[in-house]
């Protein structure tokens, strides 16, 4: 898990859906530059599994995806 | 390429600072912005492009509708014409309730109740050379959708005497062909046909028939051409010339130089002054259509 204070932006998602929550996540890590980090708060493990796959694939590093419990995820990547 | 048109681009292609979209604009866009050749900052640059539309046919109906759905954020429609029955096998833009009234209008409506965050603007006149400039040196892009040899002439000369870029196209029974012309960096029309045809040379839409499915998707590709010169992405059909046989389902792309003859993009051009040709034969407002509609 990324130390807190490398976190550059969060993003509180929950409540949102697939494909919404990469769409937003992805809208977040366009306006910040290569090298920071963003960390990403899902409720659905739909969106746990998809986000960090989809930012993978436009080249992002998946620093970490942690349940944090029931229902809550953490994703955290860092722009390429 | 010439100044005027690394201008236009260099408008289109500014940087973006913000991505302020809507919660509607973000599920209304989301598939272009998931896209990794867009995202929110192409998005951001189709919502503040300006495209103008020539005619409002079977070419201008798919064109206008894709910029629409695209988000295109100021869309300019040029046509005169009024919708007629006969349109309606391929002018998906209007409806049989619209027979009668002004196609520009038609069209507003059209667009707006597909994306009302646009800009729709009607021009209900014929282009010539006294009121073209003015029409387009509001927009960044221009799509040829006309259906008459002087009203695409007359665009390709103003779009590269302007440094407009504009995607250009003709239909005729299952046959279509586009073009794309970059002024200064890729061949226009004339580099191609230096001169219309002669007046009833060539036998129009309304007299020879068109597949309206296919002037459909001869528009559909002006359209994603529009689209990639607005977001600076892909190869463009400048200096290729598509050939689309719908009968035989063939696309035929044919490499084209500029012709250093040509008499509007040449070094020395003999054309400097916009011209006005003869329509190939006057048709009544109801009842349009050669070439390309």
């Amino acid at each position: 898990m990324a130390d807190e204070a490398l976190i550059d932006k969060e993003l509180n998602l929950q409540g949102e859906v697939c494909p919404y929550t990469f769409v937003k996540s992805k809208l977040a890590l366009e306006m910040m530059q290569p090298g920071q980090v963003l960390r990403v708060l899902v409720d659905n493990d739909e969106s746990a599994a998809n986000v960090p796959r989809s930012m993978q694939n436009e080249g992002h590093d998946i620093i970490g995806v942690t349940k944090l419990n029931e229902k809550n995820w953490q994703i955290t990547v860092r722009k390429s | 390429m010439a100044a005027e048109t690394l201008a236009k681009l260099a408008r289109l292609h500014a940087p973006i600072s913000e991505l302020d979209f809507s919660e509607e604009e973000i599920r209304r866009y989301s598939r272009h912005i998931v896209l990794p050749e867009v995202g929110g900052v192409g998005q951001k640059q189709i919502n503040r492009a300006s495209a103008l539309v020539v005619g409002a046919g079977g070419l201008g109906s798919p064109v206008a509708f894709y910029l629409a759905a695209a988000g295109v954020g100021t869309i300019g429609i040029v046509d005169n014409d009024v919708v007629d029955t006969s349109n309606l096998q391929r002018q998906i833009l209007h409806h049989t309730a619209s027979i009668g009234r002004k196609k520009v209008e038609s069209a507003r409506e059209t667009l707006l109740a597909l994306n009302p965050n646009l800009d729709i603007v009607p021009y209900d006149v014929r282009l010539n050379s006294t009121n073209i400039l003015a029409i387009l040196k509001e927009y960044d892009v221009v799509v040829e959708g006309s259906d008459n040899f002087p009203t695409k002439f007359l665009v390709n000369d103003a779009c590269v005497m302007t440094g407009t870029p504009v995607s250009m196209a003709g239909i005729f029974r299952f046959s279509g062909q586009i073009l794309t012309v970059i002024p200064g960096q890729g061949p226009c029309y004339r580099c191609l046909i230096p001169q219309p045809p002669p007046p009833g040379a060539i036998p129009s839409c309304q007299e020879a028939g068109v597949l309206g499915a296919m002037a459909g998707a001869v528009g559909v590709i002006q359209a994603t051409e529009v689209l990639k010169i607005i977001l600076g992405k892909g190869e463009l059909l400048s200096g290729r010339f598509l050939l689309f046989d719908a009968l035989q389902m063939r696309f035929e792309p044919i490499e084209v130089k500029r012709n250093p003859e040509c008499p509007v993009c040449s070094e020395r051009p003999s054309i400097t002054e916009l011209i006005d040709y003869d329509l190939a034969c006057e048709i009544p407002p109801s009842a349009t259509s050669p070439s390309s509609r």
